[in-house]
């Protein structure tokens, strides 16, 4: 391979999992902008939806209705976490640090039960397509990289068209940026922290169904995946969506020529240390700096 | 109307020494002959052994109860912290050929070094990002356990760990480590016990109460949490140390995420604003993980891994939800009786 | 003693505190006051360090506090009291007391741990003496209480004996009396006077106007962070411009 598709190769790969990273973090995003916390229980999420997915799957159901009731369960799931243990705790005005350490009680629950139904081995999603791999000046691409690119491009499209166009998607935003005000014209920010849950937990699971395919899905898989979609949401200022999506594709580049240089087994440690870093030296995010500089 | 009984206030302390030489010296002497003459009566190795865990367990949730209980900062990198007095004392006494009990002595201070980089710009972050940057230091040093194969063995673990020798006395057994460590972990408690009921533990106390009110009371705050921080690496590590020592074979899978969200449980479950709470944690967590991989099985035959962490999960939730302040708290408020408190407020300033 | 300069202080498009500038004399009693939102909370976070300046200087006693943390602030004899109550509410009242004179101890934290000779000692020193200061506003008796147990009013009184514990030389007082009935605040008032006597000096904000003009020498009106008046009790009632400024908006 020359240098020039062996570059190409990085960047398709870090644009695959950077659109994972990006579905993810705009999960993130949404619900802290709602409910003031990270759910660290998100990555869970993505599990699920590929794990349930592979189960439905397996037991005779087409793909697609298989995909759909995944990602129905997982919002399920999100809205029963919502209820069973966030309202509760804030009704007990619990601290931010409480409601997040409670999140992550969730999301081990939620690991652990994966462990118990489907055990420590990696279940095989097929490809949402059967062609073959090809190769892109030199560089080989395999086509569910190009699902997952488009799909992951067709729900940020629709993410961004239901904040921009929608009453909805407007009150949202209201809510967000003024609670106060945001009751007073009659939106409940309950009700809205309820269905930020349960969205993020469809979001999660969506993101789970596309990766499947090109990682192998175990109990663990959601764990570190979510862990990058922090890092993500931090690189691109935590309350910023479109920060957000940038630092995501920006996570999975640097991941993909992280791993051509420092090899596979550093790479989550590559992450880490750039989330760490950020929220040192610029916790506003890079994108920050972008605003400010322009 | 002037209160009259104000003379007879004693310094807490008085109380403390006098309660100590009736109620709880008493309480204190019988659970430590309990601890001394266990090993003579346990002839199970089993129980032993657990035993010998949950001692390595108790140092680590004490400084971590203190960082979390006192301090109001949490840790999810404890894990970290006991990895890397574990591999220090490894490395230094297998690799390097350093006197065991020298090692041990060393490998505290490897982690209490890294805490006290990190915890300067780590510790200004609050909440979510507290969370995320000792949670992502945890995996970071995890990764590198794993990756820096020359020097730790990576994956596969790291062999040779000689025998810890305390002049001359060579400790193989279940029992002999089960007093050393039972011993520190005493002497942990104590200590504890000593920084809690001292002017630093007040102020420690202070900042998790109000830290601005701290900081104008002329508390140094973001330089004693550090300390606390270090505090509870430096118990990490020593933990962590004696446990590579006991276990002679270390690789970096218990020093992993989970481990961490162990070590907090424990100084949930336990009560991290008490001393003994989260000692009492660390017996109740390593109790229902043996219990579970004792119990799950039975019913679940398949079950495998550390499954245990679905229990985690749920228990860590349901402390927060519904006891906040751990099984060891007692809210000890004595119910005041006159209701007319207010009416003496009013000629409260006039002596 | 205490010196502001220019003091200006902007929250985004907010400009809470103004190009303010007054002085407080040692062994004075000075009252900041103003309608809400004047900035007057904003001035102690100010001089104590809690917030940075944008611009203009404070000087203590001729040294400026510019870039000195709140703690080190402390230390130089600047004590203050908290407008939403500040207390360490699961601490005894007496611990409170004991934080508050936290500068006066020694013991460090090694030698905490290892419980070296003289640390009971200091502590049994630093208790008797909250005692003390508790036993002159009358609260000895609820020494070993949970501050959160008290009533309202004795938790502002602590706020208050918790920042007399470190034997300040400037005492910042925001709104002690908010919330206290009439008795509690002449109490209050009258137990200010003596401490001035004592040579202490304090920065009063207060609402209520007829403690004010009770116990303050002097008065500084902010409005809109600005200062607009500035003059013994006297004088600022008879200036058109804090009756138009203050009392107009704020009745009380
Ligand atoms: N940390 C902050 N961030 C943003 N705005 C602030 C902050 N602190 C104060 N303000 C604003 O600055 C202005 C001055 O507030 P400040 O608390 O100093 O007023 P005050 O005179 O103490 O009022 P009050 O009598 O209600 O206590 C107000 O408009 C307030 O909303
Ligand atoms: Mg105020």
């Amino acid at each position: 391979m020359s240098p020039e598709s062996q570059l190409l190769q990085y960047l398709i790969s870090g644009l695959t999992l950077g659109s994972i990273y990006a579905l993810i973090a705009i999960g993130l995003v949404v619900t802290f902008n709602i409910t003031g916390i990270f759910n660290l229980a998100l990555g869970e999420f993505v599990t699920l939806g590929a794990l349930v997915s592979i189960a439905l799957y397996a037991a005779g159901l087409p793909l697609i209705a298989a995909f759909a009731l995944a990602v129905l369960i997982a919002a399920a799931l999100g809205a029963v976490m919502e209820r069973t243990a966030i309202h509760p705790a804030r009704k007990a005005n619990a601290t931010i640090l409480t409601l997040v350490i409670i999140t992550i009680g969730v999301g081990i629950a939620i690991r652990g039960a994966s462990l118990l139904i489907w055990g420590t081995h990696p279940y095989i999603l097929p490809p949402f397509s059967e062609h073959a791999p090809f190769t892109v000046a030199g560089a080989v691409v395999i086509p569910q990289s190009l699902w997952v690119l488009g799909l992951a491009v067709v729900c940020v499209a629709a993410l961004f068209a239901f904040f921009e166009f929608t009453y909805l998607g407007k009150a949202v935003r209201a809510c967000v940026m003024n609670r106060t005000a945001a009751r007073l014209v009659g939106i409940n920010p309950q009700r809205l922290s309820l269905a930020a849950f349960t969205a993020t937990g469809a979001l999660g699971a969506l993101a789970g169904i596309f990766v499947a395919p090109i990682t192998f899905a175990t109990y663990d898989m959601g764990f570190m995946l979510g862990l990058k979609a922090f890092v993500a949401a931090i690189l691109g200022g935590v309350t910023n969506v479109p920060g957000a999506i940038i630092g995501g594709f920006l996570l999975g580049i640097l991941e993909a020529f992280g791993v051509g240089l420092v090899g596979s087994g550093l790479k989550d440690g590559l992450a880490m240390i750039v989330m760490i870093l950020v929220m040192l030296i610029r916790p506003t995010g890079i994108l920050g700096a972008f605003r400010r500089g322009a | 109307m002037g209160p009259s009984g104000a003379e007879h206030n004693n310094f807490p302390g008085d109380e403390v020494e006098l309660v100590l030489r009736n109620k709880n010296v008493i309480l204190i002497v019988l659970i430590a002959a309990l601890f001394a003459v266990f090993p003579l009566m346990v002839t199970s190795g089993y129980y032993l052994g657990i035993l010998v865990i949950v001692g390595f367990y108790s140092i680590v949730a004490i400084g971590l109860g203190l960082l979390l209980g006192y301090a109001g900062q949490v840790s999810f990198g404890q894990a970290a912290f006991y990895g890397l007095g574990a591999y220090a004392a490894a490395i230094l006494s297998g690799t390097y050929g350093w006197p065991p009990l020298l090692a041990l002595a060393a490998a505290p201070l490897l982690p209490a070094a890294v805490a006290a980089v990190i915890g300067q710009p780590i510790l200004k972050l609050k909440e979510h990002f507290l969370v995320l940057a000792t949670l992502g230091f945890g995996i970071l040093v995890y990764i590198l356990m794993k990756e820096f194969v020359d020097l730790t063995g990576g994956p596969s673990g790291y062999t040779g760990i000689p025998y810890l020798s305390i002049g001359g006395l060579v400790l193989s057994t279940d029992k002999q480590f089960f007093y050393l460590v039972w011993f520190l972990a005493f002497l942990t408690l104590v200590g504890a016990w000593n920084l809690v009921n001292s002017r630093m533990g007040r102020a420690l106390r202070a900042i998790h109460g109000s830290e601005p009110a701290a900081e104008a009371a002329g508390i140094d705050t973001a330089r004693l949490k550090l300390k606390v921080f270090i505090l509870s690496a430096f118990l990490a590590g020593l933990a962590g140390g004696l446990y590579a020592f006991y276990i002679s074979f270390i690789s970096p899978s218990p020093f992993g995420f989970h481990a961490s969200i162990q070590f907090v449980l424990m100084a949930v479950v336990g009560g991290a604003a008490t001393i003994w709470g989260p000692v009492v944690g660390a017996f109740v967590i390593v109790g229902l993980i043996e219990f579970l991989r004792w119990a799950v099985p039975v019913v679940l035959p398949k079950a495998g891994g550390e499954f245990e962490i679905i229990f985690f999960g749920l228990i860590l939730v349901l402390a927060l939800l519904f006891r906040p302040e751990g099984i060891m708290s007692h809210k000890r408020r004595k119910q005041r009786s006159e209701p007319d408190a207010g009416k003496e407020a009013a000629g409260t300033c006039s002596t | 003693m205490l010196d502001v300069r220019d003091l200006t202080k902007n929250f985004g498009g907010l400009v809470a505190v103004n190009r303010a500038s007054f002085s407080v004399n040692a062994g004075e009693i000075l009252a900041v006051i103003g309608p809400n939102g004047a900035g007057k909370t904003t001035i102690f976070n100010l001089i104590t360090g809690m917030l940075t300046p944008d611009e203009g200087e404070i000087r203590f006693q001729g040294r400026p506090l510019a870039g000195l943390k709140p703690h080190q602030i402390a230390r130089l004899g600047i004590s203050r009291t908290f407008q939403n109550l500040e207390l360490f509410r699961a601490m005894t009242v007496a611990e409170n007391v004991m934080v508050g004179a936290y500068t006066k101890g020694k013991t460090g934290f090694v030698r905490a741990i290892l419980r070296r000779p003289g640390t009971t000692a200091g502590d049994r020193k630093r208790y008797g003496e909250a005692l003390e200061l508790l036993r002159a506003v009358n609260m000895a008796e609820y020494a070993d209480e949970p501050a959160e147990s008290l009533p309202f009013g004795l938790q502002r009184l602590l706020e208050i004996a918790r920042a007399l514990a470190a034997g300040p030389q400037l005492v910042l007082l925001d709104e002690p009396a908010a919330g206290l009935n009439a008795g509690e605040s002449q109490a209050l008032v009258a137990f200010l006077r003596r401490l001035r006597e004592q040579n202490l000096t304090f920065v009063l904000v207060e609402h209520d106007m007829a403690t004010v003009m009770d116990v303050a020498d002097r008065i500084v009106v902010l409005n809109f962070g600005s200062v607009i008046a500035e003059g013994t009790p006297a004088e600022i009632r008879s200036n058109p411009e804090v009756i138009r400024a203050y009392l107009g908006e704020d009745e009380s």
